[in-house]
């Protein structure tokens, strides 16, 4: 089986960190920025294998695995704050929060 | 495998002791009776203490080498302990300060106090990461204790709101930090950041892919500084959270941000000056121009005091821009040894005024309005004075600590004959003693507002005192200070000859 070249691997990592981020930006729904954030941190780990896999170190993918972790607890964070966030405010909606300004 | 495999965990001592207290505490916290839930305070000081005590032992067994440990990924060089002492001390003081204040708000818990020290474990690791693995899980340890302490109040709408806003914030800084970490090890084969210089330096790599890393990186760094472009969430945050979490992130994080510029700048990319010097530039001076007049038009202390610290990290990056002149780094020391001295001096500074703030506030009143300020002088005279010696600090005006930090930072700008940069500096200081002056005439030449009582307990006006006073000790004698931070510094892998 013929190995995906790192170029295509990385412009792949690229399109997908470039969606997150536009999500984070564009998106008014905390749930959908929450969900943007993940696909931003699972761009990187794809970047993380590509290289790894480029230099022929185990590095790579360790740095996925840890990546993986960590944005796990960051839902958890994240989810947890969410929650909080309806409770309060009573919807999802990021320009609602506009209480803190100057 | 015999024992002699092991790594040897001398350098990380301070560390594992305080994961294995904190994570004692935890447990603690859970079996006490409501009655004793006092105890939580004491055990999370004397968990600090022991770290501290144990921290200096580690300095005087490695006799300020660096020792590195965990296969190179952890390294305890002067700096790292210079900064991780600095660090216990000022998580100390934050929970004695905010222990009335979280107390009369139903916060003094278990959970303050244990994401106060898991956040300064995360702190510590960031402090002493000589590896990107390790420096991205300091930083997240640090961070996720950080957005959930300002939530902590959960009636809080305004907690809440700016909660969310830094997490979201935070999250995309540390995707960008990330992402610009993965192009790093694209580009140079390695996570270790001292293979990473050297591969650098021999120069077999490709360059496009190394700077478009290294922009991502500076992202990451800037927003956890807290500078222009990324600075938006500092008002919004410092402002929301309650009062006790804004002294803990205006304080200690300030300090890891600046190791991890430290570590990921000069230990690893500092063949790459010449760029991120370019970067540092514009951001420094956007910092200071926005912090310091965005401030004038605060009427909230807290908010104005979240400006005066855009700018002072501004003013801080004038320091680690000034390190490498045309490629020689003969100056560098003294540069980067002028910026951790006004880090660490910042810090101090910050921990007075808004040491302050919770020393005023009282039950149903939280002192953050500058009217709340208003003839502080007929009210309580020392503590009027505490505060005048810290905003003339803050404003750099002389015999202060201040005036001598400013002074190291601009030294070392002309040195790198950036003339220009330093008039700038001057100028945008100037503007900003404005805004700390105007809270001494409040204090000094107004009728007081409000008559409540001004109660803040024997420890924290000890501790204020002593905070306050060191403005002016320090600044009468900073040699000593400055000294150790130019020994700590000299101790970098990079600048060690």
């Amino acid at each position: 089986m013929a190995a995906l070249p790192l170029e295509q691997a990385l412009v792949l990592a690229a399109l997908l960190f470039a969606l997150g981020l536009a999500g984070v930006l564009v998106r008014r729904n905390v749930l959908y920025m929450l969900m943007s954030i993940e696909i931003m941190l699972n761009a990187t780990a794809l970047a993380f294998v590509a290289a790894g896999a480029r230099w022929a170190q185990p590095d790579g993918q360790v740095m996925f695995v840890f990546v993986l972790a960590l944005a796990a607890a960051e839902v958890a964070v994240g989810l947890a704050l969410l929650l909080l966030l309806y409770r309060r405010f009573g919807t999802l909606d990021a320009d609602a929060l506009s209480e803190l300004r100057g | 495998m015999s024992a002699s495999d092991l790594p040897i965990l001398l350098p990380a001592y301070g560390e594992i002791l305080l994961l294995v207290l904190a994570s004692a505490i935890l447990l603690v916290d859970l079996f006490l009776p409501e009655r004793l839930r006092g105890l939580t305070h004491w055990l999370s000081l004397a968990t600090l203490a022991a770290c501290f005590v144990l921290t200096v032992q580690v300095v005087r067994a490695t006799g300020g080498q660096a020792a590195y440990t965990f296969g190179g990924m952890f390294v305890a060089d002067l700096m790292a302990n210079v900064l991780k002492l600095v660090v216990y001390a000022a998580v100390a003081a934050v929970l004695v300060y905010s222990r009335r204040y979280l107390a009369e708000r139903g916060m003094l818990r278990g959970e303050f106090f244990v994401l106060a020290l898991f956040a300064t474990l995360g702190m510590a690791v960031m402090i002493s990461a000589n590896h990107m693995l390790a420096l991205y899980l300091g930083l997240e340890l640090m961070s996720l204790c950080v957005y959930s302490m300002v939530a902590l109040n959960r009636d809080s709408a305004t907690s809440t709101e700016a909660a969310m806003k830094y997490f979201v914030l935070g999250a995309l800084a540390s995707g960008l930090l990330l992402y610009g970490m993965s192009m790093l090890y694209g580009a140079t084969g390695t996570l270790d950041l001292t293979q990473m210089a050297q591969v650098i330096a021999v120069g077999q790599v490709n360059g496009v892919v190394l700077v478009f890393g290294l922009v991502f990186v500076v992202a990451g760094l800037s927003f956890k500084l807290g500078v222009v472009p990324f600075h938006m969430w500092i008002p919004d945050v410092y402002h929301g959270a309650p009062n006790a979490m804004t002294l803990f992130i205006s304080t200690a994080p300030k300090l890891a941000a600046f190791a991890m510029a430290v570590r990921m700048l000069v230990n690893g990319l500092i063949d790459l000056a010449g760029d991120w010097q370019q970067m540092l530039v514009v951001m420094a001076v956007l910092s200071m121009a926005l912090g310091n007049f965005a401030a004038i038009a605060q009427t909230n202390i807290k908010r104005m005091l979240a400006y005066s610290t855009i700018s002072h990290m501004g003013f801080m990056l004038l320091g680690l821009l000034a390190g490498v002149v045309g490629g020689n780094r003969f100056s560098a020391p003294d540069a980067y040894s002028a910026a951790m001295f006004y880090t660490v001096v910042y810090v101090l500074m910050s921990l007075g005024s808004f040491g302050m703030v919770l020393a005023l506030s009282r039950a149903g009143f939280e002192a953050e309005e500058l009217d709340d300020y208003r003839g502080l002088n007929q009210r309580d005279p020392w503590l009027a004075f505490l505060m005048l010696l810290l905003m003339f600090a803050l404003a750099g005006v002389p015999p202060t600590v201040g005036f001598y930090a400013k002074l190291a930072v601009i030294d070392a700008v002309i040195k790198a004959g950036q003339i220009w940069l330093a008039v700038v500096a001057v100028l945008l200081s100037l503007v900003g003693a404005f805004y700390y002056l105007r809270v001494v005439k409040l204090m000094y030449f107004d009728e007081p507002r409000d008559a409540g009582p001004i109660a803040p307990g024997r420890d924290v006006r000890w501790l204020l005192s002593a905070n306050g006073l060191a403005m002016l000790v320090l600044g009468v004698m900073p040699g000593s200070l400055m000294a150790l931070c130019l020994v700590a510094v000299q101790g970098l892998y990079p600048l060690a000859r």
